[in-house]
């Protein structure tokens, strides 16, 4: 099952004109493919928080954003979906997750085992993707619920998903 | 004769015409207000180091629209990474105007990292903004007015004031009143409805 393939159709069908991300290699593919497709003006960013900025920005001008990042980029937004949340703004998260499922970097473990929480904490609404065939589904419920009820929603994709066990097959991609 | 914060921030949004206007949180949020509050300005009130982007998303999403960020010098400090990844979109509608006081102003009057001689100007130039320049004079402040409304950016203007207290002028508070005023005066009644 092509998750990436999949999330980009439903990004598309349902009119993200706006893809913010920070490179990352379990985005890849779907980085790829908003990159290739002219409807979507794609946003490489510094820092993840600059995205919710940019979302805001979009959504004032009527633009629709999707976010793409992972776990670890999810501390960086906390203070900023502040705004998220007080103005209203739907957004559209999705998470690769790292420091999860086999995780070999200590360092990815304490902000990957806090993802959801920080979310919830700032008043995202979280699902949890756990197989390959269930992220896009997750993606357009995720997008339908964020923008029909104007808040943040975020689909974590597991690392059973992402499926990197170690750092020579990560640089190896 | 140094520049008055209140005077700078008049003269950049008179006549305004069709600019939009996102407000850095603190006193240009503030002097925007003071110049007359308008449902197509977006003070923020949090957020900090979010303006400069906040503008970058309405300029993408309005090519067809001027596109006006005015925010503090701490405020654009938070967020400086923003620089790079403006550079790299290069929004021609897109204007970022730092007033610098070189101080703090909301929490005491601090020096911010300016007043030690970093050079936000030669920052963003580097970054690949079109045109970068600082300003000390109302000479220099009247043809930053020009290229807001009319020349290909993006632009950027660090503009050194006095480092004074003035009156507030504060704009709505609610974060959603902000945005549901800005996207109906922008994108008509229907806007609520999406």
């Amino acid at each position: 099952m092509d998750w990436s393939l999949a999330t980009h159709q439903v990004l598309a069908r349902l009119g993200f004109g706006v893809v913010g991300f920070v490179p990352d290699a379990g985005h890849k593919r779907l980085i790829e493919l908003c990159q290739a497709d002219a409807r979507m003006r794609t946003v490489v960013m510094t820092t993840e928080e600059e995205g919710i900025g940019l979302a805001t920005g979009a959504w004032l001008g009527g633009a629709k954003t999707a976010l793409l990042m992972q776990s670890s980029g999810v501390g960086n937004i906390v203070n900023a979906l502040g705004m998220v949340r007080e103005c209203r703004v739907p957004l559209l998260i999705v998470v690769t997750m790292r420091g999860e499922y086999g995780e070999f970097n200590p360092w990815q473990v304490p902000m990957g085992q806090a993802t959801a929480q920080v979310l919830r904490a700032m008043g995202a609404v979280v699902q949890q993707a756990n197989a390959a065939a269930e992220v896009a589904a997750h993606v357009d419920a995720a997008a339908r619920l964020a923008f029909g009820s104007y808040c943040a929603a975020a689909v974590l994709i597991s690392q059973r998903v992402i499926g990197i066990k170690s750092f020579q097959e990560q640089a190896a991609q | 004769m140094t520049l008055q914060r209140r005077e700078v921030v008049q003269a950049l949004l008179a006549d305004r015409g069709e600019l939009l206007v996102v407000a850095g949180l603190g006193s240009t949020a503030w002097d925007c207000t003071a110049a007359g509050d308008s449902a197509l300005t977006f003070p923020m009130w949090g957020a900090m180091g979010s303006a400069a982007m906040t503008g970058l998303g309405l300029a993408l999403a309005q090519p067809q629209r001027r596109v006006l960020v005015l925010t503090g010098d701490g405020e654009m400090l938070m967020g400086l990474g923003s620089l790079a990844t403006i550079g790299v979109q290069r929004p021609g509608n897109l204007t970022l105007v730092v007033i610098d006081n070189e101080r703090y102003g909301e929490t005491g009057m601090q020096a911010t990292h300016t007043a030690h001689g970093v050079d936000l100007a030669a920052m963003a130039r580097a970054a690949g903004f079109a045109s970068s320049v600082l300003v000390r004079d109302m000479g220099g402040v009247a043809v930053l007015r020009q290229s807001v409304q009319k020349d290909a950016g993006p632009h950027f203007a660090q503009i050194k004031v006095a480092a004074q207290k003035v009156p507030l002028a504060l704009p709505p508070r609610d974060g959603a009143l902000l945005k549901n005023r800005f996207r109906q005066a922008l994108l008509g009644g229907g806007a609520a409805l999406q």
